[in-house]
């Protein structure tokens, strides 16, 4: 007998999925923002000519791209509590550990598309009395994010599929919410292949606004860095 | 604070048990992800509507869904729809796989569009087949150029093995949270488990950035 | 009346002597024409004086103000407080123009008044325009970079430097990256320039201008000063036989 596929129990249960994606939405959101902050101080850190200021920023850079995501987490979630003495929710820890993650991403982007912009530019500005913060702040960063932005989206698209790993700490991310769902109507077939969809969409349509920027910066002229 | 590192010393036995785990997926989905991941570039690069579209369909779904969503589609919804159990290792491998082999796809495929057309015109003046031309010409210059990212991909799929304990495969993740629950020493458990999954990747990362810069000096 | 004293200038890159002992005075309203082969040290020369390279050895004053201060090892250190001073009173001008291609031609020139100098914006861009104007740029104020000549953009990094008020100009090649046909436009704006009495050193290949507007010709050969004298003595009766040379191979194929 062949298997009778039946979706009106997950669609039932919309509302618990929809909730569901909005806190996906948030952990992503959250993380990115802070990602991206945090990135760009690592990076201007890591290219201080000072080694007390770029060796510690390279360690923590290596060491959070060279551990699985998931470990950060629930050391993050499981291990600082206990370390630090204070209370972790799953959404904190969630939001600790990705900000991270992603930082030490960013901030190889960063670094590549600010050594990007040539010697000349520095010259010109040091030429007219600029301090190195001032022709970073004026000069170099203006021009380097321009030529980073593809690489962002990249790496916030990556973004996206790495906070699912926040259902394992029990947050009501989406995934969690499959779960919830799928456990509830006996129909984990359906209720899986939708929210499998539903990360689809969402994420694919994304990456198609990335690639349309991208044809966008490309048209104007603009390089790239990757 | 006491650090209790005597407790995960004690339970070496249980982490070597999560270290073959973890290599075990590892080879597995390195073989299986990569070699699917080399048809389906080969699908990604040909001309033919009848390969090039399933190929598409295949890399645009598997890059754009998360691997923990897949992981877990095979190992909830699959066994629906089949007459036979899937176990954790099996569910974990596909979801890892599949996932890994749309990433490669696309570096095969970038790879082998980066050798000029002029080495295609050599070969074929030769007589050779397009398969020939492939295998002793095209792919040995392109592997040279897709090394770096391929390695990376490696790395990748070597940290995304940890999500295999999200359906309770035995791998090193598991057993650090077996470890932790049994001895009430997450930070322990935790930490030595993070420290071996760098000592095991520290090396593979420092040669994917020989290879990246050994290939910015040749080309 | 002194502005710039040089004693001793030296600078290693590497394994390499670069610039092996340079003594010079500059006066105020001096015009400096700096020729020598590539390898010769000008380029070095010119970036020392305005520290976008750190000397090695020797000593730099500035108006009578000797700059830096004396190490443990006998060697000379500088603040970077103290440089970025110096930098707003000697201005540059770059062979590859080193415009920022993110800002209109008013925002380069305007750039250095706001950032460094603090003005609010309307005295810097009316200041800017004015310094446009003066190099013939004023219609191109609200132009990118991108959609200049060489020659316009050798002019607005010209009028950007103009802005800062420096007592002294330096400038590094200023025509070798443009099309023949634009150089003059530049070479006017620098004739300009010296009529009013600005002091400058020029590194350049021109010759024919060097001997028009300097006042003063050196030779530099091996990072050291080989010869220098006023214009007619060094380019048209040079004594010493590297610098017939190096002006004989100049001369080649003229006509």
């Amino acid at each position: 007998m062949a298997y009778q596929w039946d979706f009106s129990p997950v669609l039932a249960n919309a509302p618990l999925l929809v909730e569901g994606l909005v806190n996906t939405l948030r952990i992503t959101g959250t993380a990115l923002v802070c990602g991206v902050a945090l990135g760009l101080g690592l990076a201007l850190l890591r290219l201080s000519p000072r080694r007390l200021l770029s060796w510690p920023a390279g360690f923590v850079i290596e060491v959070f791209r060279t551990t699985p995501p998931l470990v950060q987490l629930f050391w993050f979630f499981f291990a600082l509590p206990i370390l630090v003495g204070i209370e972790m929710t799953p959404f904190v820890a969630g939001a600790v550990t990705f900000s991270i993650q992603s930082a030490a991403f960013f901030a190889e982007v960063f670094r590549a598309g600010i050594q990007s912009i040539e010697r000349g530019q520095w010259d010109g500005a040091r030429a007219i009395g600029m301090r190195h913060d001032q022709a970073l702040r004026r000069i170099i960063l203006p021009q380097a994010v321009k030529r980073m932005i593809p690489a962002f989206m990249e790496r916030a698209i990556e973004l996206m599929k790495t906070t699912t790993l926040i259902a394992t700490i029990s947050y009501a991310d989406l995934l969690f919410a499959a779960n919830e769902v799928s456990q509830k109507t006996f129909r984990p077939l359906e209720t899986y292949t939708v929210v499998a969809l539903i990360y689809f969409v969402v994420i694919f349509l994304a990456s198609q606004v990335a690639r349309l920027v991208e044809l966008r910066l490309a048209r104007s002229g603009e390089s790239t860095v990757h | 604070m006491r650090w209790d590192f005597a407790s995960v010393l004690d339970n070496t036995d249980a982490l070597l048990v999560g270290a073959a785990g973890t290599l075990r997926i590892f080879a597995i989905c390195l073989v299986l992800g990569l070699s699917l991941g080399l048809i389906v570039g080969l699908g990604r690069y040909s001309r033919n509507r009848w390969l090039h579209i399933p190929a598409t369909i295949f890399v645009e779904f598997f890059r754009n869904t998360p691997v923990l969503v897949q992981i877990l589609w095979f190992y909830f919804a699959l066994p629906i729809l089949l007459p036979f159990q899937i176990s954790p290792l099996a569910a974990a491998s596909l979801g890892i796989s599949l996932n890994s082999a749309a990433f490669s796809a696309e570096i095969y495929r970038g790879g082998i569009q980066s050798i000029e057309t002029g080495q295609w015109d050599g070969a074929r003046a030769l007589g050779m087949r397009w398969g020939q031309a492939m295998r002793r010409i095209i792919l040995p210059q392109a592997l040279k150029r897709m090394l770096p990212a391929l390695t990376n991909r490696a790395i990748e799929i070597f940290k995304m093995s940890t999500l295999a304990s999200a359906v309770a495969y035995v791998e090193l993740l598991q057993q650090g949270k077996l470890i932790a629950s049994l001895n009430y020493n997450p930070i322990e458990a935790y930490t030595a488990v993070a420290v071996i999954f760098f000592v095991f990747l520290w090396p593979l990362v420092q040669f994917s950035y020989f290879l990246e810069r050994r290939l910015k000096r040749d080309e | 009346m002194t502005i710039l004293k040089v004693a001793g200038l030296t600078k290693r890159f590497g394994a390499t002597d670069v610039l092996r002992g340079i003594d010079l005075e500059v006066a105020r309203g001096e015009r400096i024409a700096i020729l020598g082969a590539s390898g010769s040290g000008k380029s070095t020369l010119l970036r020392c004086l305005n520290f976008m390279e750190r000397p090695g050895g020797g000593t730099i004053a500035l108006d009578g103000q000797l700059l830096g201060r004396e190490g443990k090892a006998g060697e000379r250190t500088y603040r970077e407080s103290e440089l970025i001073q110096v930098r707003q009173r000697v201005g540059m001008v770059f062979q590859q123009f080193n415009l920022f291609p993110h800002m209109t031609a008013i925002g380069n020139v305007m750039e250095g008044l706001r950032t460094v100098r603090g003005l609010p914006k309307p005295e810097a861009e009316a200041r800017a325009t004015a310094e446009l104007a003066r190099v013939g740029l004023a219609e191109k104020a609200d132009t990118y970079p991108a959609h200049l000549s060489g020659g316009q953009k050798q002019r607005v990094a010209i009028a950007r430097a103009l802005a800062m008020d420096p007592e002294m100009l330096l400038f590094d090649e200023p025509t070798s990256a443009l099309d023949p046909e634009l150089v003059g436009e530049v070479l006017n704006v620098i004739l300009a320039l010296a009529g009013e009495g600005r002091t400058m050193m020029l590194v350049t290949h021109e010759l024919g201008f060097a001997y028009h507007v300097a006042t003063r010709v050196i030779f530099l050969a091996d990072g050291a000063i080989h010869e220098q004298g006023t214009p007619d003595e060094v380019l048209k009766n040079p004594k010493k036989d590297r610098t017939r040379a190096f002006l004989a191979s100049h001369k080649q194929f003229s006509f």
